[in-house]
């Protein structure tokens, strides 16, 4: 019985270990399996719901939808975001909060996509951008809205 | 025709006349060390870079392709800046061993060298004891490990160095008894005469199916004794950073690195040696014409080829098998390899007496 128990074992470890080694051959010989991306001269193909950094999209009269209503400085965990607001007067003479400047910190930024989920009126979303490296760390510290923009029509 | 051999008798002759005796041996002692040296440099180089370039292919992976085309230069660059790192000693050092370490595992590597043919009668040292002298001389790198693990004065090379001699020291009897598997076949120790036994077959052929255990069991051992995966428990560095040369930096960690590589070509080598007929080229028994034909192929590409198709196998291992414990690799040697290699020792010899292999 011993004997039996002992062949098979060294029977079924050659096996295995065959089948592993058959199996890296295969890799090894067929050229077409490598996946790796030739980075700089291919550009990557990513996924839409890949997170590389926020953003605030503007339209083409350079308008936004932040109200400056803080919510995603207070969802972000680490303190990315810094909101400045003014008071503007509008057209019927209401004062009303509105953006000043939409501080983003991309070095202190972990993706999670909190301060997106957090935004009542969709002013932000992640985009696609990978590519951050930078000379000086200064140049990290962005500002989201774009100068001179101002909030849509309709967005409160 | 242009060989190795024609070209090494040339040189003898001409310095024998222009210089006389003592003379000619001690520049032709000079002129071997520089080309050994030529070699190894050669050797870890196009080694090194093959190794990258297996290995990414199997983990589906380009491997190094940056510098020069397709990568080649790859690991000449990565020499460079070994060299032009500093050498630390760390405080707590023995100072005289840590040094000396890794001069030693090169000098053992070298010494191995001397008795391998690389080509038809070209060979530095042709001894009638070579396989054994191949045997006893490669055991000396475990002093070497050892001495570096222990003048580190570090936990992970203390640990790394232990391992790594428990393990050279117990695979060292399953790959003594598969080389005197084939010993007993050829009747010879010397190895021009074992390559010689080969010349109407290699032996991996004429020994049916206990030669191929016996040379499964030396490959393995080859692996275990050169401390690469899937015994690499020695420098497993998810456990001990880097096992014995862990705290090796620049030049002293490239020849720790270079030294590796030494020894798997000459595991290897001598595999070739044994089992693939070394520099015989491929013959089947009495046919004549095919003969022949297989001996227009230089001596030294036959070697050279089979040599490198081993080392392949073992990168292939490498890069296959995931590392095993330290009682699983001392499982395998006492449990599986050492009684399979005697019993296969014993049928060999039988076979050898009644003559059964062809
Ligand atoms: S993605 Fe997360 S870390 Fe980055 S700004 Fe938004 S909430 Fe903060
Ligand atoms: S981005 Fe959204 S959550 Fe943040 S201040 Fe503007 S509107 Fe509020």
């Amino acid at each position: 019985m011993f004997l039996t128990d002992y062949i098979k074992t060294v029977y079924g470890t050659l096996g295995s270990l065959l089948k592993g080694m058959r199996l890296t051959g295969y890799y090894f010989t067929h050229k077409k399996e490598i996946i790796t991306q030739q980075y700089p001269e291919v550009r990557p193909v990513l996924a839409e719901r890949f997170k590389g950094e926020v953003v605030m999209p503007h339209n083409e009269n350079n308008e936004h939808r932040c109200t400056g209503c803080t919510a995603c400085e207070l969802a972000c965990p680490n303190g990315t975001i810094k909101i400045v607001t003014k008071t503007e007067v509008n057209a019927e003479g209401k004062k009303k909060k509105a953006i000043d400047t939409f501080v983003y910190r991309l070095e202190l930024c972990t993706m999670c996509n909190l301060c997106v989920q957090a935004c009542p009126s969709d002013a932000i979303i992640m985009a696609n951008n990978f590519e951050h490296s930078v000379y000086d760390r200064r140049q990290f510290t962005k500002v989201l809205n774009l100068p001179g923009s101002k909030i849509m029509e309709g967005v409160e | 025709m242009i060989s190795l051999e024609s070209l090494n008798r040339a040189l003898q002759h001409w310095l024998q006349s222009t210089l006389g005796d003592p003379w000619a041996y001690l520049v032709m002692c000079v002129l071997v060390g520089l080309a050994a040296i030529t070699l190894f440099a050669v050797l870890g180089l196009a080694l090194v870079y093959m190794e990258r370039k297996v290995a990414a292919l199997m983990q589906i992976r380009m491997g190094p392709n940056r510098v020069g085309p397709k990568g080649i230069f790859q690991t000449s660059a990565d020499t460079l800046k070994l060299v032009m790192k500093e050498g630390l000693t760390p405080d707590g050092a023995d100072k005289f061993l840590f040094n000396f370490a890794p001069f030693l595992v090169m000098i053992a590597a070298m010494l191995v060298l001397a008795p391998i043919a690389f080509a038809r009668n070209f060979q530095i040292w042709d001894l009638n004891i070579g396989v054994l002298y191949v045997a006893a001389v490669s055991s000396i790198a475990v002093i070497g490990i050892l001495m570096a693990g222990w003048s580190s004065n570090n936990k992970y090379s203390l640990l790394g160095a232990m391992r790594s001699a428990a393990q050279i020291v117990s695979y060292e009897l399953s790959a003594g008894l598969a080389i005197l598997s084939i010993v007993v076949l050829a009747g010879s120790l010397r190895i021009s005469d074992i390559i010689a036994s080969q010349a109407d077959g290699w032996w991996i052929i004429k020994g049916h199916v206990p030669a191929l255990i016996a040379f499964v069991i030396f490959l393995i051992a080859v692996t275990a004794e050169t401390n690469r995966a899937p015994f690499d428990l020695a420098e497993a560095e998810s456990e001990l950073t880097a096992g014995f040369h862990t705290e090796y930096s620049g030049m002293k960690f490239a020849l720790f690195f270079l030294a590796e590589y030494i020894n798997i070509f000459i595991g290897c080598a001598i595999g070739a040696t044994l089992f693939f007929g070394g520099w015989m080229p491929f013959h089947i028994g009495h046919w004549e014409a095919f003969n022949r034909v297989m001996d227009y192929i230089p001596s030294s590409l036959w070697f050279l080829g089979k040599t490198l198709f081993l080392i392949f196998l073992i990168m292939w291992f490498r890069w296959t098998f995931p590392r095993l414990r330290v009682d699983q690799l001392l499982n395998l040697e006492w449990k599986y390899l050492l009684p399979i290699s005697m019993i296969n020792l014993l049928f060999i010899t039988l076979m050898a007496i009644l003559g059964w292999h062809l």
